[in-house]
């Protein structure tokens, strides 16, 4: 009968994995992750494209390269980057949650994302706002932000799920079972040679629901973060 | 009068100069963070790969050898298994998922079709879900035991189980499989909304000049969605060169690396194995100078003829 080992599952799940700590650190990862990404990334977009000049266009096409450049390659050198950084501060180092977040935060994409974007901002608002006194960063935080609010959220969504699901760095990184993420969770549970199914499928509906319900809540934004690197 | 419009322009010339130089300089601190972190996230790691590269020696004790590794390559049997498993994902996968995705595309740009959001969130859907959580449910599925086989035997398809994890050949199957029901929703999303943006006049021309619905296919709609099948197929080459999560997931590269991919052969080089990070630099290196490549001969093949 379906339904009805449910509570047995979940039982099972908290005791044989800590499955709390996971969904915590995954979390926290995720949204702060989310939150630098979509500050620094609006920025970038921001300033490439309101103070626009060739050195920045320049500036711009080298960032994009880094779009080509493949994780797989920069793997170890970031690895081993943060193990140095360990010897000089541990809560920075390898096996920490920083880690895990700092290479994750600045990408090309969200750069280009916001850029294609402020093409549909209206210019106009910032002559208007210089007029009325407000600094360059107070334009940006005072009517740029509030008025590119459907970009953010747009963005928000693939950030926050490109974090959750990522999979390659925290296996790299994250070494102690404490600092585990949701993916490296259900990964060692599904390598397991006698395989509790009820426990795995119960964690991997857990480790969906989020992205689930963000995705249903915000369909159409979804559609168009993820259109947004190829509109204008 | 003249000396005071005089003096007004100068003014004016100073400050139009002044707030041009202070936009500039504004626009640089905007986009400080972002050149430093990509700088020092990726194209400095990218020097330090190289260098790595360069040397060989197991864990921290390495030692200069210059190109040793790359001509290395060449006599190692593992790294040659991961290419060939590589292109053959990409030579089967990226061009078969293209093709399916075109074609929901163009069911679901059709009007006349009922419960058309259904359809389009339901092909979507995958594209939502964690890699690692489809992989791991990829590996249930496919197991002897599976639902898949259990289908197979519930329809007389098959007499007995079909090995699909431990087949080498069966296995590369079950991986192209997997990723395509993950991608092929997402790259569909692409094609549907450049579909709107095709003049529907066009059809209704062809169809007047008696153009049956195939040839209004290869004569109108793949012309039109070109350069956005060229984005997509660009972007899929790239991260099926950089497959690791389903191959870690579903069969760990087994059965005896008939499905490891050079993403996974780097990271065993580094973590699995006696660490060798200067030559599993070099094995990455590969996938760097094909990323390259690849992208290069799609913009070529494609971009010519426009």
């Amino acid at each position: 009968m379906p339904g009805t080992h449910l509570v047995e599952n979940l039982k099972n799940l908290f005791a044989t994995v800590d499955i709390g700590t996971a969904l915590m650190n995954s979390f926290i990862i995720a949204i702060i992750t989310t939150f630098l990404t979509l500050l620094i990334g609006s920025l970038a977009g921001y300033g490439f494209e309101i103070y626009r000049t060739k050195g920045k266009d320049m500036v711009f096409n080298i960032l994009l390269l880094s779009m080509m450049i493949p994780f797989a390659a920069i793997m170890i050198p970031l690895y081993r980057f943060f193990g140095q950084v360990s010897s000089v501060s541990p809560l920075i180092g390898i096996d920490t949650l920083a880690a895990a977040i700092l290479p994750t935060i600045i990408t090309a994409f969200f750069i280009f994302f916001f850029r294609q974007n402020t093409k549909m901002f209206a210019k106009e608002l910032v002559e208007a706002g210089r007029i009325d006194g407000l600094s360059e960063l107070g334009i940006f935080f005072r009517i740029y932000l509030p008025t590119m609010k459907t970009t953010y959220a747009a963005a928000a969504i693939i950030a926050f799920m490109n974090s959750w699901n990522n999979y390659l760095w925290p296996l790299v990184v994250l070494q102690s079972p404490e600092n585990q993420t949701i993916p490296l969770l259900i990964s060692n549970l599904g390598a397991g040679y006698t395989p509790d199914y009820g426990v795995i499928m119960t964690a991997i509906v857990i480790a969906t629901l989020p992205t689930a319900i963000v995705f249903f809540l915000m369909q159409r934004h979804f559609v168009a973060g993820m259109m947004g690197s190829v509109k204008g | 009068m003249s000396q005071v419009s005089g003096s007004a322009n100068n003014t004016k010339r100073q400050s139009t100069f002044f707030t041009r130089f202070k936009k500039n300089y504004i626009g640089w601190i905007f986009i400080l963070l972002s050149v430093l972190g990509i700088g020092l996230f990726y194209f400095y790691p990218m020097v330090q790969a190289f260098l790595l590269s360069l040397k060989s020696g197991m864990g921290a004790n390495l030692e200069y050898v210059g190109f040793d590794n790359y001509a290395r390559l060449f006599g190692d049997p593992t790294f040659i298994t991961s290419l060939t498993n590589t292109f053959i994902y990409l030579l089967v996968q990226v061009p078969v998922m293209i093709i399916l995705a075109l074609f929901f595309s163009v069911l679901l740009n059709d009007p006349k079709l009922k419960f058309r959001g259904f359809f389009r969130t339901a092909i979507f859907l995958p594209a939502v879900t964690s890699l690692v959580a489809y992989a791991v449910i990829f590996k249930y599925l496919f197991g002897n035991d599976g639902l898949v086989n259990e289908l197979l035997l519930g329809m007389n398809l098959i007499d007995t189980p079909l090995n699909w994890l431990s087949d080498p050949f069966l296995a590369k199957i079950t991986i192209i499989i997997a990723i395509t029901w993950r991608w092929t929703g997402y790259n569909m999303i692409f094609y549907l909304s450049a579909l709107q943006n095709v003049d529907k006049s066009m059809y209704e021309a062809a169809r007047i000049d008696g153009a049956s619905s195939i040839q209004q296919f290869f004569f109108i709609t793949i012309p039109m969605l070109k350069p956005i099948i060229l984005f997509t197929s660009i972007v899929s080459t790239i991260g099926t060169l950089q497959l690791f999560d389903e191959v870690m997931n579903i069969t760990n590269g087994g059965p005896g690396n008939s499905t490891l991919s050079i993403s996974m052969y780097i990271y065993n080089l580094s973590f699995e194995y006696t660490p060798d990070f200067g030559y599993a630099a070099t094995v990455s290196y590969v996938i760097v100078i094909l990323v390259v490549i690849l992208s290069f001969i799609q913009f070529r093949v494609a971009g010519d003829r426009d």
